[in-house]
């Protein structure tokens, strides 16, 4: 590499590197800069293209649960219902999970198992939504989601949970069921930082003090990296909550507000990629949709803020040297 | 650090404590910790499963004539989705060819400057982006490309997909170059290179093997997006190379095959997501791969 430095003068060198260097810095920061700038024109452009239902109904688009497009009645309630339902009841699933594999990663597997493991684990993140849904509609909700929904609804079909009819292939519980294999690695990866990130000393006091290796992760590593788990719950929520294909594969799409775990539903986003083909020609009912991609990108945005500020704080805590 | 009060207390007498309470302690050590293995175990089981039966499903109904033919109309029985890859091609490409000079370009400020408010205020962008779901992104580039264009097309497409690999190229590209020795940043700077100079001629190398697993990964995640085709490429049945036209792509088409009531085309997604889960899952393995075989070479060298 040839640096042609001698042929300037030290002052005149020296002034031609601070200018390369200038423009350097300012090209670079501008692409950087781009993502964050990508954020911005995301929340922008939704908010301007939702203006027709924003001004048609205020926010009524939250509170009503009439959905009827050809009779301009756009209420999402059942589509916000059925997102919070099938993520939350993956979460409560992935969670003990993730958390479990996150702690034989990082604390008990020999680095070997650890390694091949953890990548079997993050390639579960690396199948596309797509071909979750085509086989849990054809394989995993006949097979295996329906039995356990026949069990629930015989045994305790007197919660509203529960009830109704078992349907054999769309169902919210078979989308449940598929969100919580798809967040599992999110949870899972994170944790397993977050793991690997407390002191060592933290370990040896807990086991010198003379508790078991499993008092010492529950009683002394959860609790020291409890805020960069949290961390990784949030992330996994926000994934969730954003899954698209494979939950409008096999939600079914019910547009009515049920409470039945067993019966089909619809989610936030199952709602606007199963009706935007229809919807982009006819300004309110595409703006209703673009309303509910608002919200959607509203609540992921907040929980990713919050999650990323809680996963740097416990990163930050330890020193740099320490951390792997 | 209050422990399990069932310890004993610094001091007492070990002899104090019934074996039944070591008994129990060590049963629920050996208790739990296995259920973390299991809980690993059972996380593969689906990834297995997956596998499998696509690949089973798949190989039954994939021939030579499924790359090579365009679709026939329902009933029609043969034809292939040769549409649906040159789609996926194209449109990834857009992708690659707007998000890698952006992202790479980017790192370089974030590794640089990692903990001046400008520096933060990129990973956090790139974090917060990485975050938002793709149908989301599907959405933006309808609103900025084809609804002024009035037209579907596999360029909206690929902005859409750049959005997704963006974050995850800038934030691969900044650990590579933060891993680079120093030594080799401050031996270039010393010679007198400008930093520009140093980062690209020097580090840029350096780190270029990683630069590549992450852009492989990225195309991997890229490629097997669905949601995001709904609103931009939108899918059609014949070859199409022309930016500005709408495209097939094989996810898309794999969402549209699986809903259909036609068993034909029901057996083409399966064939289709062989390719796909082949085509994602190969990139991944390569991508650890590389991995695997830097950190050999770094370790053989430092």
């Amino acid at each position: 590499m040839a640096v042609a430095t001698s042929k300037f003068t030290l002052k005149e060198s020296k002034h031609r590197l601070r200018h390369g260097d200038a423009i350097f810095d300012v090209l670079t920061l501008v692409a950087g800069l781009l993502a964050l700038l990508a954020v911005l024109a995301i929340g922008w452009q939704l908010w301007q293209e939702s203006h027709f239902t924003r001004q048609a109904f205020g926010w009524g688009l939250i509170f009503s649960a009439d959905w009827d497009p050809y009779g301009d009645k756009f209420g999402a309630l059942p589509f916000i219902y059925g997102t919070l339902q099938t993520s939350i009841l993956a979460l409560l699933i992935a969670l003990p999970l993730g958390l479990g594999i996150a702690i034989f990663l990082a604390e008990l597997a020999p680095p070997w198992i650890s390694r091949t493991m953890g990548f079997l684990v993050e390639l579960l993140a690396a199948v596309p939504s797509v071909i979750y849904g085509l086989w849990g509609v054809y394989v995993f909700a006949p097979t295996f989601v329906k039995p356990i929904g026949e069990t629930l609804n015989s045994v305790a079909g007197f919660i509203p949970l529960f009830a109704g009819s078992v349907s054999p292939q769309y169902s919210r519980l078979a989308a449940a069921l598929i969100l919580a294999v798809m967040i599992l690695p999110t949870i899972s990866a994170v944790s397993r930082d977050v793991f690997q990130a407390i002191p060592r000393a933290q370990r040896e006091a807990a086991l010198a003090l003379g508790a078991t290796q499993w008092e010492t992760i529950a009683q002394v590593l959860i609790p020291y990296g409890l805020s960069g788990i949290l961390g990784a719950v949030i992330l996994g929520l926000g994934r969730a909550l954003g899954e698209t294909m494979a939950v409008t594969m096999v939600i079914g799409n019910n547009y009515n507000l049920t409470a039945s775990l067993l019966e089909p539903g619809s989610t936030m986003s199952a709602i606007i990629a199963g009706q935007f083909g229809e919807a982009a020609s006819i300004d309110l009912f595409r703006s209703a949709l673009i309303e509910i991609g608002l919200i959607l990108f509203f609540i992921t945005l907040v929980l990713n803020m919050f999650a990323r500020l809680l996963v740097w704080r416990v990163a930050r805590r330890v020193p740099t040297e320490m951390r792997v | 650090m209050m422990l399990n009060p069932s310890l004993p207390k610094p001091g007492a007498p070990s002899l104090g404590m019934s074996s039944a309470h070591y008994a129990r302690r060590k049963i629920t050590n050996v208790i739990m910790l296995t259920l973390t293995g299991a809980a690993t175990v059972l996380a593969i089981v689906p990834l297995i499963w997956i596998t499998a039966y696509v690949t089973i499903q798949g190989s039954r109904f994939l021939n030579i004539e499924f790359f090579t033919q365009l679709p026939t109309p329902v009933g029609v029985p043969g034809g292939g989705v040769i549409n649906a890859i040159v789609g996926t091609g194209i449109v990834v490409g857009v992708a690659c060819l707007i998000a890698i000079p952006i992202a790479i370009v980017g790192a370089f400020y974030a590794a640089d400057h990692p903990n001046t408010p400008l520096g933060l205020a990129i990973r956090f962008g790139t974090d917060v982006l990485s975050g938002i779901p793709s149908i989301v992104m599907g959405i933006f580039a309808y609103t900025i490309i084809v609804l002024p264009q009035k037209r579907f097309s596999a360029f909206s497409a690929g902005v859409a997909l750049a959005i997704i690999m963006l974050p995850l190229i800038l934030r691969t590209t900044e650990e590579m170059l933060k891993l680079v020795p120093r030594n080799l940043r401050e031996g270039s700077l010393a010679l007198g290179a400008s930093n520009w100079r140093t980062s690209v001629q020097v580090l840029l190398p350096a780190a270029l093997n990683g630069v590549v697993t992450g852009i492989m990964l990225a195309i991997a995640r890229a490629a097997g997006e669905a949601a995001p085709m709904l609103f931009t490429a939108f899918g059609s049945t014949g070859l199409v190379t022309d930016l500005n036209e709408s495209t097939a792509t094989l996810p898309h088409t794999i969402y549209i095959y699986a809903m259909s009531p036609f068993k034909d085309w029901q057996e083409k997604a399966w064939a289709a997501a062989l390719v796909l889960i082949a085509l994602v899952l190969g990139l991944n393995i390569l991508a650890r791969a590389l991995t695997w075989w830097r950190a050999r070479q770094m370790g053989l060298n430092y």
